[in-house]
């Protein structure tokens, strides 16, 4: 690299640089990573040593004889390299004059949808590699689909390996009439495509002679001018997910956030959702003196004329053109874990700073990525593709995923694990969620439960098979009934034979089950009463979202806690012997597992009570909760 | 309208992780080691929740072997207002002597990747903020913003979760901890060009003086103090040197160069043929894939 002469001025430019962000996709095979490596190498971004290395690894491990193997510089950990392909995302960067760019390197095999959808979240522009002598492939095709569903707007078709067909204008032409009856057909609109050779350098920095009958731009005088997807943000309106409160002392009180859109100055009308109160941008505060104003993409902290409730997840917005709030929608997912998506499970939504519980319905369709079909689907699987309806426990401020990234876009997270399983693109919000409130009742709950001279509550025993959950339940109900009480007990005998005769024991029914038993407990708690249940229920998130559709305090879990073999050696029904001899599948405790509660507000010791002695307790403690 | 440059964005995505950070991890921490690149990481922090102190401390995970200016500088940030500086090092490391002559990568795995590991567990740090840039090393690139390390503090490549937009998911389990990188998206030349835009306080020793070095298998290192072992035939010689990166003073190789500015350093930069890491013996024990292998035992 050559020094400039006059550095300072060099600098002065430099620091007018835009950052542009772009994938690559296509596999090994279709010369990415050469490709990559010639930008890196022709951008000046490889040094002497790094290349030195090169020149080892390629006598090594290359694939190009003596000559320098530039995929080797691009495949990063070791355990690819012997594989000889690329496993995940990797992030590179180089300059041009004009730009500084980011590239995420993604592979093109299918099982990796995953990576390339994480990838192109961030990117303007997808390069998408077709080599010339195999035409538009089904994986063209998929990787086009793909950067269209993240909404990437600017598409590079790079016709690789010109050199290998003799630089013919032909098999590049080819190309081109194939991509465009395939653009058409799945509405991209903005797309060029650019014959090059990575391994000669044609095209990738700079005009082909090789190639004369090619007029268009080389590959970087194309990515340099391509729009940028923030300077459209900016003109959208004032948006920002409040992300952390500073507040160091009594005279200060800070919003801190990354403006997702438009832009924002002192005495600018601000809403804040999903709440709703209005209140004006007193300073916009910087450790470099109070801004006069910033725009998309900036992190700032803000603060308002008046003292109004606003915290993490709340999002600062335009007082005169506000997002929506809702509580369903309907989205695009794509599922990104080994376990299958599980219809009516709750799931961590994260969408900008907002966390929330979510549930996704089946879906309504699947797509098939090679061939865009929709399909029929129960549930998605590793990166399989969907469309389906979700529901969060509470409001959460949106918009559509094609009008804003930032409000549109989200995770799901399970909540064993905490495995990131899924991203989102919400689409709109249901109808019903938006528009109709809920039928107001002039008989309300309180009515129900007064008229009974008690606090309703849900009595939600949980524990293995034999643990002792329904005796100890029928004891309870028994004493409650003696002190005048309204009770209702459920459990699986009068749940599984009517509402729940359709399910069965896999893990997606069992999920379904407890729901449904949430929501009739829920109902009856409507009633006024005080509800008992007798499930297993063996799963933390089921039971957590069985409490969060209840008021605060009504939710009470007992754990009748039995240590397996206990349960085992009980045995009274001879489940266990059953499930042990391979006759009962999905058996809690033999082959599916059972997670205890972490803090239950009664925990039984069936070692040390009698079902007698625990009864008592259990209704002490309610008594307490009067 | 304001246009962004791209050290305004990298700057707005690095404030927005530190502050996802802040807003959802238990206790947070900054590994600050006193380079350029903790120095850049610093400022950032100090801008992400001004006007507020930082709410998290500095930890210093110390080998007793850097240079003196180093620690001058360290001292000098632990006494601002607002900051507090936890300084750790390992005790088995200090009571058996460990150090560069005499134990080889042994000096490295107990001073900073032992020593690190306990630090963290000890004061149950659930986050810890490190300077690690992407372009550094081939594995780094592939590594994520927010990258989880098991009860032991291992990496494990394969089981790292998607990053999508900037939506973090910073939620771990039991024993889980978080290793943090702000700059993963900043190039050796961003992290100068901030420098130089926002003044920021560097160790001098960035910058070429007179200093008394020797060469040692291709490396020249610099005599900081009296513990430096000479071995037979070499001699001590003053040469107008700087350092491209600082780590323990016997282990980090010298350049000749006459970069007396920010400026300077930018223009000798771009003429190097060498990279960033070239000067550092510890990249050099097993091959290319040292780096990843280090991580893997729970190098930062």
């Amino acid at each position: 690299m050559n020094a400039p002469a006059d550095i300072r001025a060099w600098l002065v430019e430099q620091e007018h640089k835009e950052l542009l962000r772009f994938i690559t996709c296509g596999s090994v095979d279709d010369g990415k990573s050469t490709l990559i490596g010639r930008l890196l190498y022709e951008t000046k971004q490889i040094f002497d040593d790094q290349l030195a290395a090169l020149e080892a690894d390629s006598k090594r491990h290359g694939t190009q004889g003596q000559k320098i193997d530039y995929a080797l510089l691009v495949d990063g950990l070791s355990a690819e390299r012997e594989q000889g392909i690329t496993i995940d995302v990797a992030y590179r960067f180089f300059a041009s004059e004009k730009r500084k760019f980011i590239v995420a390197d993604t592979p093109g095999h299918e099982q990796y949808t995953r990576n390339m959808v994480t990838g192109a979240s961030t990117a303007d522009v997808a390069v998408l590699l077709v080599d010339a002598r195999k035409g538009v492939l089904t994986q063209t095709r998929r990787h086009s689909y793909l950067a269209k569903l993240v909404g990437i707007r600017h598409l590079v078709v790079a016709v690789t390996k010109m050199d290998l067909v003799d630089y013919d204008q032909s098999a590049f032409d080819a190309v081109v009439a194939d991509y465009r009856s395939f653009a058409e057909q799945i509405g991209i609109g903005d797309w060029i495509a650019i014959p090059v050779s990575g391994l000669n350098g044609d095209n990738v920095v700079r005009a082909s002679e090789a190639m004369p009958w090619y007029s268009g731009p080389a590959l970087l005088d194309h990515l340099d001018v391509v729009p940028l997807e923030a300077s459209a943000d900016a003109e959208k309106p004032f948006r920002m997910p409040v992300q952390w409160v500073n507040r160091p002392n009594q005279n200060f009180r800070g919003f801190a956030g990354r403006i997702a859109s438009g832009a924002v100055s002192p005495g600018a009308e601000v809403r804040i959702l999903p709440f709703g109160r209005v209140s004006r941008v007193d300073r916009v505060a910087s450790a470099d003196g109070d801004l006069d104003g910033a725009v998309a993409g900036q992190s700032i902290t803000i603060t308002l004329a008046d003292e109004v409730d606003c915290s993490r997840g709340d999002v600062i917005v335009d007082a005169h053109d506000p997002p929506q709030s809702a509580d369903q929608f309907e989205a695009t997912i794509v599922w990104m874990a080994e376990d299958e998506l599980l219809p009516g499970r709750g799931y961590w939504m994260k969408l900008g700073t907002q966390t929330v519980t979510a549930t996704v319905q089946a879906p309504k369709y699947e797509v098939n990525v090679n061939t865009l079909e929709h399909l029929a689907a129960q549930t998605l699987g590793l990166n399989g593709i969907g469309v389906a309806e979700i529901a969060t426990d509470r409001d959460i401020v949106f918009e559509s995923y094609d009008d804003n990234k930032a409000l549109g876009g989200f995770i799901l997270i399970d909540k064993l694990t905490n495995a990131t399983v899924a991203c989102g693109m919400i689409h709109f919000a249901l109808r019903r969620s938006l528009n109709i409130h809920r039928q107001h009742l002039d008989v309300s709950r309180e009515t129900h439960a007064q008229l009974k001279g008690q606090r309703p509550a849900v009595l939600w025993f949980t524990g293995l098979s034999g643990a002792g959950k329904s005796t100890i339940a029928n004891l309870v109900e028994k004493k409650l009934v003696a002190r005048g009480r309204h009770t209702f007990l459920l459990d699986g005998d009068n749940v599984r034979h009517g509402l729940n005769r359709d399910l069965g024991f896999t893990e997606a029914d069992r999920i379904e089950n407890i729901r449904r038993v949430g929501e009739v407990a829920r109902l009856m708690t409507d009633a006024g009463l005080i509800v008992l249940t007798a499930f297993i229920s063996p799963f933390r998130a089921e039971r957590e979202m069985v409490r969060k559709m209840l008021p605060e305090g009504e939710f009470i879990e007992v754990f009748v806690d039995t240590a397996l073999e206990e349960a085992e050696r009980r045995d009274e029904k001879g489940l266990y012997a059953k499930a042990r001899a391979g006759e009962l599948q999905n058996f809690t405790g033999i082959d599916s597992p059972y997670e205890a509660p972490e803090a239950p507000e009664i925990r039984i010791d069936t070692t040390q009570l009698t079902a007698e002695q625990a009864a008592d307790a259990i209704v002490e403690e309610l008594d307490k909760r009067r | 309208m304001k246009q962004l440059t791209h050290l305004d964005r990298l700057e707005a995505e690095s404030i927005h992780i530190m502050r996802e950070t802040v807003a959802e991890a238990d206790k947070p921490v900054m590994l600050y080691s006193i380079g350029k690149d903790s120095a850049v990481m610093l400022h950032l922090a100090k801008k992400a929740f001004y006007p507020a102190p930082l709410p998290f401390p500095l930890l210093h995970v110390d080998t007793t072997w850097k240079f003196r200016d180093m620690y001058a500088l360290r001292d000098k940030v632990a006494a601002e207002p607002g900051i507090q500086l936890i300084v750790y090092k390992n005790p088995e490391a200090e009571s058996r002597g460990i150090n560069p002559f005499d134990h080889g990568s042994l000096h490295t795995d107990m001073w900073k990747t032992e020593g690190l590991k306990q630090a963290l567990d000890k004061y149950a740090f659930d986050a810890a903020f490190g300077g690690a840039r992407r372009d550094e090393e081939k594995s780094r690139a592939k590594e994520r913003i927010f990258s989880f390390r098991d009860r032991n503090h291992r990496w494990d490549p394969k089981r790292q979760r998607p990053e999508l937009w900037s939506l973090y998911n910073v939620r771990k389990n039991r024993g889980e901890s978080i290793r943090v990188f702000p700059l993963s998206n900043w190039t050796e030349l961003d992290v100068w060009q901030y420098i130089l835009r926002e003044k920021i306080e560097i160790v001098p020793l960035y910058f070429a003086a007179e200093r008394p070095t020797v060469e040692r298998e291709g490396l020249v290192l610099m005599v900081d103090d009296e513990r430096m072992r000479l071995n037979d035939g070499e001699a001590v010689v003053s040469r107008k040197v700087r350092f491209r990166t600082l780590g323990c003073y016997p282990l980090s190789g010298a350049i000749d160069s006459e970069a007396v500015t920010v400026e300077d350093i930018v223009a000798e930069m771009l003429a190097s043929t060498t990279s960033e890491r070239q000067g550092r013996a510890i990249d050099r024990d097993a091959g290319a894939a040292s780096m990843e292998k280090k991580k893997q035992e729970g190098y930062f």
